[in-house]
């Protein structure tokens, strides 16, 4: 459905280079990256504000890289909602209707249905500057919806709403997406991206770092910065010395069973999967070091303890383990892993 | 506190004052006065054509200078200001130049049977000339005002940039716009300086006050003034209500 193929931005200091991607109809595509990563371009060029500089954008196997905005069957809802503060829901939503030759009765028709469908039908006939952020969210895309556009675009659309909205948003988009709706979705949550994308790519200072597949980008991430960004603990350059012998920065040898052979890449040891204990355990771990407890923090799903085994390891245990372990600062603890629960990615 | 309170007395006191040095008897005698009377018609009226037609063009380039950036834009922003600093006398003079039977304008004008010295359309232009400048910076700063993240929103929903134009930005500049427009009619209203050497006659009612004055004294000049502040006041109060019914009206609508 759209391809964009090899295009380069410059805009000022920043510039977006050799990006190409390709979204398939029906995809819930998402764009992960920090802020200033070039993500609201890729919208803007795709909507039509912005001509690269090189570089093809096709839509239905049609170049439209040179194609007015008016012309473009992509609907754009904006970070900041956009929406017309002299205009009530009703006209805000019947905007893009009022030129395209439709009755009254037919634009009502078409209002009033996508209005049912984001819940804002009891607000149609309010002005804009008395809601809240969710509702001018679902106004804005209401808004956008009622023109039918092929491909949805989709700025951090839950990046300023609370935790109650954001879920609510969050189905709807699901729900549009059920229906048919090719979406494009930017935003530099990761649990947002999983949630939602049936595809990600991640993009930093302008460059495209990984695309595919949630399980893939995220289980398999090709770099420490999609690590970082991903929120995924533990991530190490690694590097292959023996059979099941991997060497994490030159500084501590650990076992992972890895089909991979003579090679560089990175590892990662899911925080979950490593266990502490006052001494040393006879177990089917093979992994086991000692360590100085560095910092410990609650955490969403428990307690964080990072400790120093050389390397800096996270780790993820419950509430009660951690009362149990009597655990503080400065102590030192052993930690055991599994070789199978070590992940071996090779460096392309 | 003070300070503020003596600059206010200054700017009503001198008004006040001739207000009260004025029988109520000389202002219906004026009233009545047919001259008095056809001068401010014609001064009211030529400073409103003036002001709508240069509205047109005005209106739009204001919008240009708050929307596009370009080479120069800064002297074209200071250019707009001159006629402001300039001494009014001098811009009558300039205006003269352009529109007297040796200047293009004048030629072309005289071609048609038309002279434009002494005329009211010599008038008009004296005015808009010194007043055109507060009705382009107000919908300049109108424009400006108006995140540009809305238009964009409406383009993006297939709108023309025209339509986007006047069912985004000029309503939403649209305050900034009649508060300009209102300041231009009203220095159109008052100005002399440029008028009266574009044009003695017919004779616009600041021309009608000095020429009473010089004429006849102050006694005379007076009450011409009185009723034309009077009717300056009434002009004013009309427009702004009218501004804000509309403006009320437009709100309830879109509401």
């Amino acid at each position: 459905m759209l391809k964009l193929k090899n295009i380069h931005i410059a805009l000022g200091d920043f510039s977006l280079t050799d990006f190409s991607i390709s979204v398939e109809k029906g995809d819930y595509y998402v764009i992960l990256g920090e802020s200033g990563a070039g993500k609201s371009v890729i919208l803007e060029m795709l909507s039509g504000f912005i001509k690269p500089k090189s570089g093809k954008i096709f839509f239905n196997n049609e170049d439209i890289t040179n194609q007015s905005i008016q012309k473009r069957k992509i609907g754009l809802v904006f970070q900041d909602y956009a929406v017309f503060p002299h205009l009530n829901v009703f006209k805000n939503i019947a905007y893009s209707l009022r030129k395209k030759g439709f009755s009254k009765q037919e634009i009502n028709t078409k209002v009033e249905l996508v209005a049912k469908e984001t819940g804002v039908f009891d607000l149609l006939h309010r002005k804009t500057t008395e809601l809240s952020g969710g509702e001018l969210q679902r106004v804005a895309l209401a808004r956008t919806l009622v023109s039918e556009p092929e491909l949805l675009l989709l700025d951090e659309p839950l990046g300023s709403l609370d935790v109650l909205l954001k879920d609510s948003l969050r189905n709807l988009l699901r729900k549009l997406n059920k229906a048919g709706q090719t979406i494009i979705h930017i935003t530099h949550d990761y649990e947002e991206a999983l949630s939602l994308a049936n595809k990600i790519a991640v993009v930093n200072s302008g460059k495209l770092i990984q695309e595919g597949k949630p399980s893939v980008v995220f289980n398999r991430p090709k770099s420490e910065f999609i690590a970082n960004l991903t929120g995924i603990k533990n991530f190490y350059k690694a590097k292959y010395i023996s059979s099941n012998t991997v060497s994490i920065n030159g500084k501590i040898d650990i076992q992972a069973q890895t089909s991979e052979k003579k090679c560089e890449g990175y590892i990662v040891i899911p925080s979950d999967t490593i266990i502490l204990s006052e001494k040393k355990q006879i177990s089917s771990a093979v992994n086991n070091f000692t360590g100085i407890i560095q910092h410990i923090f609650p955490s969403r799903f428990g307690t964080e303890v990072t400790i120093d085994i050389g390397i800096i390891l996270s780790v993820l245990i419950t509430n009660i383990s951690s009362e149990k372990l009597s655990l503080k600062e400065g102590k030192e603890i052993w930690i055991s892993f599994k070789a199978n629960s070590v992940k071996f990615i090779r460096k392309n | 506190m003070i300070l503020g309170g003596m600059v206010l007395l200054f700017i009503i006191g001198p008004s006040l004052g001739m207000f009260f040095a004025t029988s109520s008897n000389e202002i219906i005698e004026t009233v009545h006065d047919t001259e008095v009377r056809n001068s401010i018609g014609l001064t009211v009226g030529i400073s409103m054509a003036a002001t709508f037609f240069f509205a047109f063009m005005s209106i739009p380039f204001a919008y240009l200078l708050a929307r596009k950036e370009f080479i120069f834009k800064k002297l074209v922003l200071g250019i707009i200001d001159l006629p402001i600093v300039i001494p009014h006398s001098a811009a009558g003079i300039a205006i003269l130049g352009i529109i007297s039977r040796d200047s293009i304008i004048g030629k072309t004008a005289d071609f048609f049977g038309l002279n434009f010295v002494g005329h009211p359309v010599g008038i008009g232009l004296a005015m808009a000339f010194v007043s055109v400048p507060f009705l382009i910076n107000a919908a300049h700063d109108g424009f400006k005002s108006v995140p540009v993240r809305l238009e964009q929103a409406a383009l993006s929903l297939k709108a023309s940039p025209i339509r986007v134009f006047f069912t985004i930005s000029l309503p939403l500049a649209w305050r900034n716009i009649v508060s300009g427009l209102v300041m231009m009619f009203a220095r159109g209203m008052s100005e002399f300086g440029a008028v009266v050497i574009v044009a003695y006659h017919p004779m616009v009612t600041p021309v009608l006050i000095y020429e009473r004055f010089g004429a006849f004294g102050l006694k005379y000049a007076r009450p011409v003034s009185v009723v034309f502040i009077l009717v300056c006041i009434i002009i004013f109060i009309a427009f702004r209500m009218l501004a804000n019914k509309k403006n009320q009206m437009r709100l309830n609508k879109t509401t």
